[in-house]
């Protein structure tokens, strides 16, 4: 079932250790820029994947393994959270 | 600090005692049929639609779905088991056993990487495709695989974790040496033995 | 303060559950007692942490159905073949204790300096952070003008029902029944589509700020439809619902 990163707000939040679903994500297939909240997410399966919603190609993986978080960023070129003005 | 318990909570259905033996550990049986993927559902047209068996940069057999769906088919009684623990008892499918497709060329390979529509790959070792444990499955219950269940067609290896049955699939890389998919690379392990409880690299 | 507010956020703590109320016949909002809580946003959610006896832990999303300032509240819908939901609504009483990790996300969110005109558009349990907007509208005495279009199958699975009726004035909420209408029922019909959003949506010109909310289907055709009528993507925010 095809979610958006609104639903992987926490798994952001433990990762990053900060608010991510407002945070800019530049794709390095096709160079979409948009808010994490707006990609593609995958999350039922072994491990969570994100897409971009323009191109589909592979944004980040995470994977939990033994309690821990296996992150891959290769699909991004950039991920620059926004901090609001009343954080 | 200790989580503490929610009265009350407790994990989904534990295996009744009639099912409680043919349960690998940790899984519980659903009814449903749960739709698990890693990206968005491929629609390529059966004309278009092809299976090869690929070795060192080359396509040694290909076959067009027409060829393919005149293969001898078997229909395959299973029960599926997922790494994310929900398992699926008797579930019933038709499918050309990926040993006649194997026959069809001559190699000497021991591994395979499973490649689909989409991008998604698993590894496995050619013995486990090879001796009556595998299908290329095109139905399931009766009528022909829906395409978020991973039709046309998509492998269907029974024996291990479900992520080895990849959706989608559209051929087998032979390789002299086993070589990680897409979830084995992120710490899933490379063979998946749901008896061993092989989830995880190392288990 | 910022201490607080800080370890809120990143860590789990543990919550008690004040009161359960019946929505309809399976959908409860949970009344949360949270003592450490940060406040939180209209639209953003929280996670929840259930650990049985033998140690084994489930984690879910919800959104928060209150505004700040009001008892922390969850709205649960039971899905029959989930692990979480038919415990929430069906098994879990006062004094009950769970963990709870938020508030989080801030991009579905709307504070009264994000203006207006608002367009709210639910499908199902999508209202539920969208009550939490309206809620927060209200409280903070917000003159925004704002518009729900909530779609559910029937009446009966309508949620906030009472609550949502009592809006007037510069807030309206307009219903679509999908599946079935009950005798004389003045208000929309069928799934939501260009001719519906004609009679409600706001026009682009006037620079509308709409949130969509409900299941991944129902989010993608309504955004469409909105973008179709010239709403500029930046201005549509979206939230999927999946099951659990």
């Amino acid at each position: 079932m095809a979610l958006d990163g609104n639903a992987i707000g926490g798994l952001l939040l433990e990762i990053f250790g900060s608010e991510m679903t407002s945070a800019e994500v530049t794709c390095a297939a096709c160079g979409a820029v948009g808010p994490v909240a707006e990609t593609t997410v995958y999350v039922r399966g072994p491990g969570t994947v994100v897409r971009c919603r323009r191109c589909t190609s592979v944004l980040m993986v995470i994977a939990r393994v033994r309690g821990l978080n296996c992150v891959d960023l290769s699909g991004l070129t950039a991920l620059e959270a926004k901090a609001r003005p009343d954080d | 600090m200790t989580s503490p318990v929610s009265r009350g909570f407790h994990r989904l259905r534990r295996p009744t005692g009639a099912e409680a033996g043919k349960l690998p550990p940790g899984q519980h049986v659903t009814t449903d049929f749960p739709v698990l993927s890693a990206g968005p559902t491929p629609h390529t047209p059966l004309q278009e639609w092809t299976f090869s068996i690929r070795q060192g940069g080359q396509t040694l057999r290909s076959w067009t779905w027409p060829e393919f769906q005149g293969m001898p088919a078997e229909t395959v009684t299973a029960d599926i088991h997922c790494v994310t623990r929900w398992s699926k008892l008797g579930t019933v499918w038709r499918g050309v056993p990926v040993a006649a497709l194997l026959d069809q060329v001559e190699h000497d390979a021991q591994y395979a990487l499973a490649f689909s529509d989409g991008g998604y790959t698993t590894n496995l070792p050619v013995k486990d495709v090879s001796g009556g444990q595998a299908w290329l499955a095109f139905d399931y219950d009766g009528q022909p695989l829906a395409p978020e269940h991973g039709g046309p067609a998509r492998l269907l290896v029974p024996h291990l974790y479900f992520w080895k049955s990849a959706k989608w699939v559209r051929g087998l890389e032979l390789l002299g040496h086993d070589q990680p998919g897409f979830w084995e690379n992120y710490g899933y392990h490379n063979y998946g033995d749901p008896w061993r409880e092989q989830r995880y690299a190392g288990d | 303060m910022a201490g607080t507010a800080v370890r809120g956020r990143l860590t789990w703590q543990v919550a008690t559950v004040t009161a359960v109320t019946a929505e309809t016949d399976s959908v409860r909002t949970i009344a949360l007692d949270l003592p450490d809580w940060p406040g939180h946003r209209a639209g953003q959610h929280l996670d929840v942490r259930l650990t049985a006896e033998d140690g084994y832990n489930a984690e879910r999303s919800y959104s928060i159905a209150s505004a700040d300032g009001e008892p922390v509240a969850i709205t649960v819908e039971r899905l029959d073949d989930g692990e979480v939901s038919p415990y929430l609504t069906r098994e879990l009483r006062p004094g009950d204790q769970m963990e709870v990790r938020g508030p989080i996300g801030n991009w579905f969110t709307w504070g009264t300096h994000d203006g207006g005109p608002l367009l709210l558009i639910a499908g199902g349990s999508g209202v539920v952070p969208l009550r939490a907007i309206l809620r927060h509208r209200e409280r903070s005495g917000s003159s925004v003008p704002a518009r729900l279009l909530y779609s559910s199958r029937t009446l009966a699975d309508v949620i906030y029902r009472a609550e949502l009726d009592q809006y007037g004035g510069s807030a309206e909420v307009r219903y679509t029944l999908t599946r079935s209408q009950p005798p004389g029922w003045g208000g929309f019909a069928g799934r939501v589509d260009d001719a519906m959003l004609a009679r409600i949506a706001w026009p682009a010109s006037q620079r509308p700020l709409a949130f969509i909310c409900g299941p991944t289907p129902f989010v993608e055709a309504v955004a469409e439809l909105l973008v179709a009528r010239h709403y500029p993507v930046s201005r549509v925010k979206t939230e999927r619902f999946g099951g659990a």
